[in-house]
């Protein structure tokens, strides 16, 4: 293990009267996640790992990480993974997938890594309609290096480089890359979640299932964009980061589907 | 995956092809399964010859959104146990060398071909050896380097991508072949040997393919967060490096037994430095050449054994002088060592280099032009 602060977590057995109801699939490995408290990525690790499981696709399933705070995923994903160079997540899986045309592909990234520094292989993978499945975790903001801009931050958000708040004479705007995506004929499924609630992790679990379905069917490219908070990054305990997720990033980021079956629609929002 | 596309022959194969027609089929008979790339001048041959003749014998062949990209889905495909190539020519090179950093250190097995053109920027389409630092000195960033090739002929052009592949998968370390436009754009006859990609294509038990109940999961990465890590891996990589120099050096020595003498110079300029040599060898002067084949490792091993005979040495570029300072490393400051080389795109004459061979052999006077003189002059008062 690189990072010092993983440890394996302990097993234990299932106290006498108590019944089992949710056990770890052994698509994760077990080793505690370096995740802030209240930060989104955990969980979307256990969904996208439970479908592996729910699929049996274990063994025929390649992930390709990314540079963000999810570098680490592969610690954590009892699957054969590959760690891209920051932005070329969708080349690598691009790689992958063309090279074992049999295999389920999927990339794991950040708004940074995706639609910043990545840009262009994020979207001529879309444009390709190559058959994988692109996770898109938005929390409009660096993470990993300590809190800067992130092409998803919010008009007047502050970060530490905008520390007076997204100004668009500066900055640009808020970069809704999943609406670009979605109009691309290469893009077959397209939507945007949440895992900020019981029901909204639900969801987000379906269309995960939904996406590898796709993938298993051939149909080609999906994305699934998850509105995520970042309680450290934000600087605010993980609940009233939900909480300004929900009055401040949903807005901007309407939750939903943007195209499904290669059908965009009708736009919500901005 | 299929290694289908072998095509094993049973007389000898002979055709005539350019240098990137040559460098494409061998790359199918040497059971390459995937090619990703993006047009560029002087090499757009291999893209252009892949993505007919390849595809039609069962390999992938992508043209991509950009060199960047290109060199990440080698990444990729190579590192699902796929043998797997691309090439450029230096401006897509430089863009790929991010990607070539990321591969060495998770020792993918790949290769990579450089069609060198005439720089720096977008400089001119013209053959040149330019990228020679960048090739053989790591390219990116960090401590690694990439095994490479030098052919100087239409038919090395071919028999180096069996060599790169090879050598790749024995390291699990990226090849790259150093060309030039001239080789890539000229026509030879080419033979083609041989070759059943089964019987050199080693098992891959590191390979990303899906992890399987019964092993750990196989993960590729450059990542090593903590120093002590790190240190460790860069060990490991630095331990490979000293075996493949111990193993791997080759080079082409020519007149080396009484020379006084000698020329050293790799690719197309080796290639015209050996008609100058054969030249000034009918006018009497005991002259050698020296073509390192791989620039990497570099053959400093045959300069040292030389050194004590010589009374100096030429070294022949197309470029300001980069080979230069690998052959002073090996003659250990023994002998003067000078540079003639034209840059731009300019490939030298036989006849230019001839000049500089009998000027050094204190025969000749010096009749060629100003600023070349000018420039090994200065190049020999840096060393006084």
């Amino acid at each position: 293990m690189d990072n010092p602060r993983e440890v394996e977590m302990e097993t234990v057995s299932c106290p006498e009267g108590l019944e089992v109801v949710w056990e770890k699939p052994e698509t994760l490995t077990g080793n505690r996640m370096h995740y802030c408290p209240g930060c989104g990525h955990g969980v979307v690790h256990k969904l996208l790992m439970e479908v592996l499981k729910e699929m049996d696709i274990q063994d025929k399933t390649i992930g390709v990480a990314p540079v963000g705070c999810s570098v680490f995923a592969y610690n954590y994903m009892n699957i054969d993974m590959q760690e891209a160079a920051h932005g070329r997540a969708a080349a690598v899986a691009t790689g992958v997938r063309r090279m074992l045309p049999d295999k389920f592909v999927f990339s794991y990234q950040g708004d940074g890594d995706l639609a910043a520094i990545g840009t262009a292989e994020t979207i001529h993978a879309a444009n390709r309609g190559e058959n994988f499945l692109v996770v898109f975790i938005n929390n409009g903001i660096y993470g990993m290096t300590g809190g800067q801009m992130a092409p998803t931050t919010l008009v007047g958000m502050k970060t530490s480089t905008t520390p007076g708040g997204r100004d668009v004479e500066t900055s640009g705007f808020p970069f809704n890359i999943s609406r670009l995506i979605a109009m691309l004929p290469g893009a077959y499924y397209v939507t945007r979640q949440s895992v900020h609630t019981p029901g909204a992790v639900r969801k987000t679990k379906k269309a995960i299932r939904k996406a590898f379905e796709h993938q298993r069917d051939r149909k080609g490219y999906c994305l699934i964009e998850v509105v995520s908070n970042c309680p450290s990054g934000w600087k605010m305990t993980p609940v009233v980061s939900n909480q300004w997720m929900e009055e401040n990033m949903f807005p901007s980021y309407p939750l939903g589907d943007l195209k499904t079956d290669g059908v965009l629609q009708p736009l919500k929002g901005n | 995956m299929n290694r289908k596309n072998a095509t094993p022959t049973e007389k000898p194969d002979i055709r005539l092809m350019k240098g990137n027609e040559a460098l494409a089929e061998a790359a199918i008979r040497a059971g390459c399964q995937g090619y990703f790339g993006y047009p560029i001048t002087p090499q757009s041959e291999v893209l252009e010859y892949l993505t007919e003749e390849g595809r039609k014998r069962g390999m992938v062949v992508m043209q991509v959104e950009s060199e960047l990209a290109a060199i990440n889905m080698v990444y990729g495909g190579a590192g699902a146990g796929a043998r797997v190539m691309t090439s450029s020519s230096s401006p897509g090179i430089s863009l790929m060398q991010e990607g070539i950093s990321y591969i060495a250190c998770a020792e993918i097995p790949c290769l990579v071909v450089n069609v060198n053109r005439g720089g720096p920027g977008l400089g001119t389409i013209q053959p040149a050896q330019g990228d020679y630092f960048q090739a053989t000195k790591g390219g990116g960033h960090g401590d690694y380097h990439p095994i490479v090739l030098a052919p100087a002929s239409v038919q090395e052009m071919a028999d180096m991508v069996y060599l790169g592949f090879d050598l790749a998968d024995k390291y699990r370390n990226p090849t790259l072949i150093l060309a030039d436009g001239a080789l890539g754009q000229m026509m030879e006859k080419v033979e083609f040997p041989e070759y059943n990609p089964a019987d050199h294509i080693p098992e891959k038990p590191w390979a990303t393919t899906g992890k399987p109940k019964d092993r750990e999961r196989n993960i590729l990465t450059s990542l090593h967060i903590q120093p002590e890590k790190m240190e460790e891996v860069n060990r490991r990589l630095q331990k490979k490096y000293e075996t493949i120099c111990a193993n791997e050096v080759r080079y082409q020595l020519v007149h080396a037994d009484d020379a006084e003498i000698l020329v050293v110079a790799f690719g197309l300029a080796a290639r015209i430095s050996h008609k100058a040599v054969e030249m000034a060898r009918a006018q009497g002067i005991r002259v050698a050449l020296m073509r390192p084949i791989t620039l990497y490792p570099y053959p400093y091993d045959v300069l040292r054994r030389m050194k004590s005979t010589l009374k100096g040495a030429l070294v022949v570029e197309m470029n300001a002088g980069q080979m230069i300072e690998d052959v002073r490393l090996g003659v250990e400051g023994a002998v003067p060592v000078k540079y003639f080389g034209r840059m731009g795109g300019i490939i030298p004459t036989p006849e230019e280099v001839l000049e500089e061979i009998r000027r050094m052999s204190g025969d000749g006077h010096g009749a060629g032009d100003g600023h070349h003189h000018a420039m090994h002059d200065q190049i020999l008062e840096e060393r006084n």
